[in-house]
């Protein structure tokens, strides 16, 4: 009996490090890396695919404003309120002595520097599947964009999401796959990488479960607003029924067919678009016309 | 003069006061009045943004006449007094999403309302300038004005698709 019981405890106490170790910050393979050399002229491309500037940016900022990257906005949620990190070049209060691999770890494994867990408010679960040299491209145009001294927010998290480690739970039970949908052929291969990567469309259009997982069950398949007000609208095929030449236009305008205009958070997203080649927006279209159908 | 200036003076009385009465009397109406009013205004942006977007997605052929007459209405539009069209009350808390899509936002403290109409009318005005020049100047144009109406749709309408 009493041997049982040491074994249920050597089990108990293997088990909590077997744990420990997999909710363990991952971080990306310094290899890849190594070699890269960022080009802060592509990177503005990377930039404005990624929306930084959409949470990143003071809110109510315009123009020129929207490029200083000092945070503070409030993002509301059934698990709390996230507010935006100021990201800005400033080497103490933003992210300005960042490496690349560093700025790497936060993009595709959602680890700080300092090696704790994200809250997947910030997208990573999209933008795990940026390529590296963009990556690379995006933390050198960062660098390049004026410094902000604004401290940054705390979350306003309760018990026990406030518990840092319990992200790594959290990723361990829903990972990302590296491609939502299977995709052939370009320009819609090229959408794939900006809607499902950089873009991280999915992380508003797609619905989640209780514990705020993607259900990529139903991909883009709309959902309601995560500030509980109001819905997000279904992209899939048998929704968005607008013509190829209506959805580009939208991207880059904002205008709908009968030329209302985007409202919302997607005002923001056509703001950020608007600054790519139509290429890229004719791409995201062709993606957008091959995603499967769940009824 | 002196008589002019009493007629003026008495004009302005009786319509401040049957200005109140309509408030108290039927307030409702009044707004309601209003909140047509903007919307037929953004119906006519709609109407004549709908034929220079047309252009530019190139299902429409360009044609610089009816593209500068378009972008014109345009401009004069966002240059017309709206400060009837907006009274306080007039949004979608009090009078029902039904009515209206206008957040109480617009007349809160720190709303910026103003200068992001302003940035329409600059959109407009820059629109007017390009469209007559050539397809390629209305579709440089076409951008920043629709990035100048979502600028107020972004903040300050209910966003329900």
């Amino acid at each position: 009996m009493r041997r049982a019981i040491r074994y249920l405890v050597l089990l108990g106490v293997l088990a909590a490090i077997v744990m420990w170790w997999l909710t363990a910050p991952a971080r990306v393979d310094r290899a890849v890396f190594a070699d890269l050399t960022g080009d802060a002229a592509r990177g503005e491309r990377v930039f404005w695919v990624s929306g930084c500037a959409s949470c990143h940016a003071a809110p109510k900022a315009e123009g020129a404003e929207r490029l200083i990257l000092s945070g503070g906005m409030a993002f509301p949620s059934p698990f709390g309120t996230f507010y935006a990190p100021n990201i800005s070049s400033d080497p103490q209060y933003g992210i300005g002595n960042w490496t690349v691999v560093q700025l790497a770890d936060a993009m595709v494994h959602g680890t700080s520097p300092e090696g704790a867990h994200y809250y997947p408010a910030f997208p990573y679960t999209s933008y795990g599947r940026a390529m590296p040299g963009d990556i690379a491209d995006i933390h050198a145009f960062l660098q390049t964009l004026p410094a902000s001294d604004q401290a940054s927010l705390a979350h306003d998290v309760g018990f026990p999401f406030n518990i840092r480690r319990g992200l790594g739970v959290w990723k361990l039970l829903f990972p990302a796959p590296s491609r939502v949908i299977d995709v052939a052929g370009d320009p819609a291969s090229q959408g794939q990488y900006l809607v499902e990567g950089l873009g991280h469309c999915g992380e508003c259009h797609t619905p989640r479960g209780a514990l705020g997982q993607l259900d990529y069950s139903q991909w883009m398949a709309g959902a309601p607003a995560p500030d509980g007000k109001g819905k997000v609208p279904a992209l899939t095929p048998d929704k968005l029924t607008w013509s190829d030449r209506d959805v580009t236009a939208y991207l880059s305008t904002g205008f709908t067919p009968e030329y209302d205009s985007a409202g919302g958070h997607m005002a923001d997203v056509v703001q950020n678009l608007a600054h790519l080649p139509e290429s890229d927006l004719q791409a995201i279209t062709a993606y957008l016309r091959v995603l499967p159908v769940n009824n | 003069m002196k008589k002019s200036l009493t007629i003026l003076t008495s004009l302005v009385l009786s319509a401040s006061f049957s200005a109140s009465a309509i408030g108290d009397e039927s307030g409702d109406a009044a707004t309601k009045a209003a909140i047509k009013a903007r919307q037929a205004q953004m119906q006519l942006y709609a109407f004549n943004i709908g034929l220079l977007g047309g252009m530019a997605k190139g299902e429409i052929e360009y044609n610089a006449d009816a593209a500068s007459k378009a972008a014109a209405n345009l401009a004069a539009l966002s240059r017309l007094d709206q400060s009837r069209s907006w009274p306080m009350g007039s949004d979608n808390a009090k009078m029902g999403a039904e009515t209206t899509a206008a957040l109480p936002a617009i007349w809160a403290e720190g709303s910026d309302i103003m200068s992001k109409g302003m940035a329409l009318g600059e959109a407009a005005a820059a629109m007017e300038q390009a469209a007559g020049g050539g397809l390629d100047a209305l579709r440089g144009a076409i951008g920043p004005l629709g990035n100048s109406c979502g600028g107020c749709h972004k903040s300050y309408r209910q966003s329900d698709d």
